[in-house]
């Protein structure tokens, strides 16, 4: 495998359309631009006279403030829109957004959406690169690479690593990045849900899926962890919150079948006696807090390496 | 455009049309608007002729039973006027509408009014098909022996399924009495869901919802054994699931009274498709959706073996503002009139699937006997509704230039061979399809 | 293409610099070594153990990539981005004399990114500049405190500094006049 120098696509809109050398040269990057966020004065004048838009159709905290962190780090101009208060509620297309956006001339547009291909949409209107920041139930690509730079740096590699993602597989588009990225990366990937919540197209992956939690965390290096959202506690995916702590809640027994030296992922927000348990969320095993560190830097780094891209 | 009273011979074409039993070169007579000869080396009488170019292929006028007109209530997609045109230039001299309009086709006075719009138009013969509820609403059967009687030749709340097992089984037993089948849009709605596409590994993977191909076929199941129960005769639209053929070839094997529809899209595409470019057209963003690879050949496998009866469109229009939306809140619908010849040609009958006397039956004799209509077949003393194909012709499907209302085509760009050359309704040649040489033959003589 | 200083000649110029160190710095307190990637580091690593063999002290070493403060990154970009390292500093700057080192020093634009880059840690006492080739061509108001060696160039040419951490030997090598400049 040949290091990239660039990145193929002005968009970051899927860790689909990714090459390995690719995510290792973002990587590489957010590796350097985590030493900025070490120094007294965390800015570097690297995106001065940009602009950045923020477009952020669904409530998000922690993914928002990461990106607006990375873009001011990085000196660029920054605009937030979201849904609330916005054009949007008044009945606005997603299309007509994009042109009114595009008349401001923007460099890059980040976008969250509750759509899946939202960002694609917005691709093909908006002559700015745009950064998928999470679309539905599709992909959130920054998270499968923030994920990824935590597991380089605790683990020092990705291929071989064994990964074990557990929860509502389903509706998780981290799920789906962090599937595409670990495999094309060669870590072994296993994915554990209750069957209500289980994919399709996993396996052709190259996934192995089981329902079985005992299973999926024997001799892991890495668990990461799924938030179950408790609308789907009621209705016909899973009985009751209570039964699905009992079969799928990552407890420090059940990581006692875990590597030695496993570590646990949360992409957050966490839902403390749902699918975590509290002693693990806050255990010596928990990175969740490297995680949102290392989020900052892969989001300047993947900011910094699209802003080279010539505008179409 | 040539007028009724203007007499001319189609000289020399091979005809196909499999109702009559001819496949082969023949003269077919035409005067005042109806067929009035059909022979080898019939006299001219002083009538226009028209040397039909080698190659060309006359056929019955086509009929198109799965067509959403939109009027009345959404002429911004499309209208009677703009739909029969797109049908005629599509080679369809005949097409029956769904009644989803605004407000539904539930009352004799809506089905007038559709009659009335069609006759004003003049293209393409519409033969509306009736709610079998009000408002299609799945609670109250509406009057069919009045909108029987006002012209409707079927009944379906297309768009969705007739709501419950017990309104099918009334409204079966009900409409037989007319002799006019019941259309069903096959969908179990719990199984559909919020589902905007397949289920399978493809919409899981861009992270759309699903509909699985059971949702079809569960419902498909359950209208065959009300038809069976019963004796009503049940037909099955835009058929796309594999299991929903099983359901169907079974049903048949019994006796049941089942037949069933299959739309372009669903035996040329896949699922696969919603990855292409940027990925998620909506204008691969119909219902039943692209389903994947095994169902798409099963449909092949279908009209290979004869268990397919007929090849709707399911023309459903939408202005390209409501296409240009997320993929989940686009809606649902592709036209179809105008590429559904070549398309049919190319991949169904150059491919070696099915034979043109076949393609005859799929697209007009099957629709026109199904829900007892004229046409279908060639005979002297009928209408003269004749479609003329150039099944050689080279085609490049260009969206923009469909003359539907809308353009939400997922075909765009395509290059098939297979073309409309001339499409008659009524004695009248209506349409000359200027792509293809030797078409103009067929337009009269310019009146002064 | 012609070598204008061989591996003997630039050990020679290091050791050199080393010694024109401590006497402009005497006493040498709070030095510290700043390499800019990537040549500059192997540079400043050998400084810093010059520095030793001349009788100074322990002079604490970091390394500098300016990549993201490089005037020509916020102009309307046609390439792809630098490929970005890793800066590391692990140590104070405040109130330090800090020796930043490069090979070679051309328009100046470099230096200037680095001086920036410099500032965003901390407020150094002063700032001294060690180059290896001063080839001219200055297009900003900076000038060398330490020069291995001055060589008069055209802007043709191209200088190559070999450095055997990197390359594997040690030499400086002018390429001639490209072709249609």
């Amino acid at each position: 495998m040949t290091a990239a120098t660039r990145l193929q696509s002005r968009h970051l809109l899927s860790i689909a359309d990714l090459e390995p050398a690719e995510i290792d040269l973002i990587l590489d990057t957010a590796v350097a631009m985590k030493e900025i966020g070490t120094r007294t004065i965390k800015k570097v004048p690297a995106l001065r006279g940009r602009t950045v838009v923020n477009l952020f159709f669904e409530a998000s905290t922690r993914t928002r403030l990461s990106f607006e962190l990375a873009e001011k780090r990085l000196s660029a101009d920054t605009m937030g829109i979201t849904a609330a208060g916005s054009s949007v509620t008044k009945g606005e297309t997603l299309a007509d957004t994009a042109r009114t956006l595009e008349a401001m001339s923007p460099d890059i547009i980040v976008i969250r959406h509750a759509a899946s291909g939202a960002p694609h949409l917005l691709s093909t209107i908006c002559r700015a690169g745009i950064v998928n920041a999470g679309d539905g139930m599709h992909e959130h690509p920054t998270q499968a690479l923030l994920d990824a730079l935590t597991m380089r740096e605790r683990k020092g590699r990705l291929a071989g690593l064994k990964v074990a993602i557990v929860g509502d597989l389903l509706h998780s588009r981290v799920l789906r990045s962090n599937a595409l990225l670990l495999t094309k990366m060669g870590a072994e990937v296993r994915a554990c849900g209750p069957p209500t919540l289980i994919p399709l197209g996993l396996t052709a992956l190259g996934v192995h899926v089981t329902t079985s939690l005992d299973e999926a965390v024997k001799d892991v290096d890495v668990v990461m962890m799924l938030r179950v959202q408790r609308e789907r506690m009621h209705g016909m995916f899973l009985p009751s919150v209570r039964e699905y702590f009992t079969l799928f809640g990552l407890t420090p027994a059940r990581l006692e079948r875990a590597a030695s030296d496993v570590i646990v992922m949360h992409p957050g927000p966490m839902n403390r006696g749902v699918e975590i348990d509290s002693a693990v969320a806050d255990g010596p095993w928990s990175v969740i807090l490297d995680q949102v560190a290392n989020g900052v830097a892969v989001r300047m780094a993947v900011l910094y390496l699209l802003a080279g891209e010539e505008l179409s | 455009m040539t007028q009724v009273g203007d007499a001319f011979v189609l000289k020399g074409g091979r005809v196909v049309d499999p109702r009559a039993g001819r496949d082969g070169h023949f003269d077919i007579r035409i005067e005042n608007g109806r067929v009035s000869a059909i022979g080898k080396d019939l006299p001219l009488d002083g009538a226009r002729v028209v040397e039909v170019p080698a190659g060309f292929v006359i056929t019955p006028g086509l009929i198109d039973m799965h067509v959403h007109l939109r009027e009345p209530g959404q002429e911004h997609k499309e209208t009677i006027a703009t739909g029969t045109w797109s049908a005629v230039v599509g080679g369809f001299t005949g097409v029956a509408c769904m009644p989803n309009t605004e407000p539904v086709n539930d009352s004799a006075s809506v089905t007038q009014f559709i009659m009335k719009r069609a006759s004003e138009a003049g293209f393409a013969r519409v033969y509306p098909i009736g709610a079998v509820s009000i408002g299609s609403m799945g609670d109250q059967m509406t009057e069919m022996g009045d909108l029987r009687g006002a012209g409707c030749v079927a009944f379906t709340d297309d768009g969705k399924p007739v709501a419950t097992a017990l309104l099918m089984r009334r409204a079966l037993e009900y409409a037989g009495m007319f002799d006019v089948p019941i259309i069903e849009h096959c969908e179990d709605p719990s199984l559909k869901g919020a589902g905007v596409a397949h289920e399978g590994a493809v919409a899981s993977m861009l992270g759309l919802q699903g509909i699985p191909g059971v949702a079809e076929s569960i419902m498909a199941e359950r209208d065959i054994s009300l038809a069976e129960l019963t004796g009503g005769r049940i037909h099955i639209a835009h058929m796309s699931a594999r299991q929903t053929l099983r359901a169907v070839r079974d049903g048949k094997s019994r006796g049941v009274q089942v037949t069933c529809e299959v739309a372009p899209h669903h035996f040329t595409l896949n699922d696969e498709a919603l990855r292409d470019g940027a990925g998620y057209n909506t204008n691969l963003k119909m219902n039943p959706p692209l389903r994947e690879e095994a169902d798409r050949l099963a449909m092949v496998e279908g009209f290979r073996d004869g268990s397919i009866d007929v090849i709707s469109t399911d023309h459903a229009p939408h202005h390209a503002d409501e296409k240009a939306l997320e993929f989940d809140r686009a809606p649902f619908g592709i036209v179809g009139l105008e590429t559904c010849v070549p398309l049919c040609l190319d991949r169904l009958v150059h491919a070696g699937v099915i034979s043109l006397s076949r393609f005859v039956e799929l697209l007009s004799a099957s629709p026109a006997a199904l829900l007892r209509i004229p046409g279908g077949t060639l005979t002297v003393g009928e209408p003269a509704d004749i479609t003329v194909l150039a099944p050689d012709a080279p085609v490049t499907i260009q969206a923009s230039a469909l003359v539907s209302k809308s353009k939400n085509s997922p075909f765009d760009g395509w290059q098939l061979r297979g073309a409309t050359a001339a499409t008659i309704v009524g004695g009248r040649v209506l349409y000359t399809n200027p792509a293809v040489s030797g078409a103009d033959r067929f337009a009269g003589p310019a009146k002064s | 293409m012609p070598v204008v200083m061989d591996a003997d000649r630039v050990g020679r110029s290091l050791m050199r610099i080393a010694h024109e160190i401590l006497e402009r710095n005497r006493g040498a307190e709070n030095l510290a070594l700043v390499g800019i990637r990537a040549r500059g580091v192997p540079l400043a690593e050998r400084l810093a153990a010059n520095l030793k063999v001349a009788g100074g002290p322990d002079v604490p070493t970091g390394s500098l990539d300016i990549t993201l403060y490089r005037d020509d990154l916020m102009r309307h970009q046609v390439g792809p981005q630098p490929i970005l390292r890793r800066t590391e500093i692990p140590f104070s700057i405040d109130d330090c004399t800090i020796l930043l080192v490069d090979d070679v020093l051309y328009t100046g634009r470099t230096i200037r990114a680095a001086l920036d880059a410099l500032i965003d840690f901390g407020r150094p006492k002063s700032i001294q500049l060690v180059v290896l080739v001063d080839r001219g061509h200055r297009e900003l108001p900076i000038r060398a405190d330490y020069v291995g060696r001055n060589v008069p160039t055209s802007r043709q040419q191209s200088v190559q500094v070999r450095l055997m951490e990197i390359d594997g030997r040690d030499g400086v090598e002018v390429d001639e006049a490209e072709e249609a400049s």
